[in-house]
């Protein structure tokens, strides 16, 4: 199975330390239930593995089945540029069963970000090219549904429970430790 | 243990329903790449759902000049109703009737429970097979596999384009 094409680079949004010895990448789609259902889990994660896990999360909206997926998309971006990006994703997910254009404005409003120039951003497309570009960098690594993840840039298959990510980590690490231990 | 067609084959001609009154012909898309993809049913779920990724990733398609048909056993009808549920805007065709001749004929069927295999054919503007893959059924093989090819395809167009240009210019 394909292997992540796109490196994590500053462009991304990064959750963790940069040095971090694991990094988990997910694409996901802010309509998708199933990425709804891991949402908590990889904040579980994170509480979890501390230090060692970096996040990175990118977007892959499957806009033709969820037509919200996308503004949702860039009403993150949006609040990314406004150093929010966290904030909006937490919102958006949390609140994923009542998803709308009138939840945007409304979250944009709760993080003090104008709900006008939300509007504005999402009606002339600005950050479409952003959102579109990580779709597609998505299907070159051979991302094919939501969510998918990428556990040091190796594709996850297995099951996306606490449990059975935690163990993927935790062998990851095992083998990153143990590299370390053969280097020194 | 299936075995699809391979590179480099002519892909079987076909005629099959693509609406409830209407019929595609592969022969009539010479000239231009076609992405065959067959599946197993209709009706999967969402959000892993093969098709919905290839109509959000038509555009990228398109840059190819590619036409992408997916196929499957189900009915015409069956059809129609999945693809306006799903928004899809690339032809299904139904290899209904006589059941999965089609498929047959590449070998991306299975007999056991009589749908297509998870088969993806891209076949070049001179109806030869160029590339072919077999996904595990229960696999959703992504696109990659399929951008891949026709960047080669697209690719391999330019140099054949040159090698003539340059024995005409000799």
């Amino acid at each position: 199975m394909a292997n992540l094409k796109v490196p994590v680079a500053p462009a991304d949004h990064v959750l963790g330390d940069e040095n971090a010895p694991v990094t988990l990448v997910e694409y996901g789609d802010y309509e998708c239930p199933h990425c709804g259902h891991a949402h908590p889990i990889v904040k579980a994660l994170k509480k979890h593995f501390g230090k060692q896990l970096r996040f990175v999360y990118r977007h892959f909206p499957l806009t033709q089945i969820h037509p919200h997926a996308e503004t949702a998309a860039e009403a993150a971006e949006f609040a990314g540029v406004n150093g929010r990006f966290w904030d909006m994703h937490d919102g958006i997910f949390e609140n994923q069963d009542r998803l709308s254009v009138a939840l945007l404005a409304e979250l944009a409003e709760e993080l003090e970000l104008s709900a006008e120039d939300l509007a504005a951003a999402v009606e002339s497309g600005e950050f479409a090219p952003v959102v579109k570009a990580q779709f597609l960098g998505g299907v070159r690594s051979g991302v094919n549904g939501t969510p998918t993840f990428f556990i040091n840039g190796y594709r996850y298959e297995g099951m996306h429970e606490f449990e059975d990510l935690v163990e993927a980590i935790d062998a990851v690490l095992a083998e990153s430790q143990s590299g370390r231990r053969r280097a020194g | 243990m299936t075995r699809i067609l391979s590179p480099g084959t002519t892909a079987p001609d076909f005629t099959l329903p693509v609406t409830p009154d209407q019929r595609l012909s592969l022969r009539d898309l010479r000239g231009q790449p076609v992405v065959l993809a067959f599946y197993p049913a209709d009706w999967s779920p969402v959000c892993g759902d093969q098709m919905a990724l290839y109509n959000e990733i038509l555009p990228e398609f398109q840059k190819y000049k590619a036409e992408v048909l997916g196929v499957s056993v189900d009915g015409p009808w069956c059809h129609a109703a999945f693809a306006r549920d799903r928004h899809l805007h690339f032809p299904l065709l139904s290899d209904f009737e006589p059941k999965g001749a089609v498929a047959k004929a590449y070998g991306a069927y299975r007999d056991k429970e009589g749908v297509c295999e998870r088969a993806l054919f891209v076949i070049d503007e001179e109806g030869l097979i160029f590339w072919s893959y077999l996904s595990p059924v229960a696999v959703n093989p992504g696109a990659e596999g399929i951008l891949e090819a026709l960047e080669n395809l697209q690719k391999k167009g330019h140099s054949d384009g040159q090698l003539e240009s340059s024995r005409r210019a000799s």
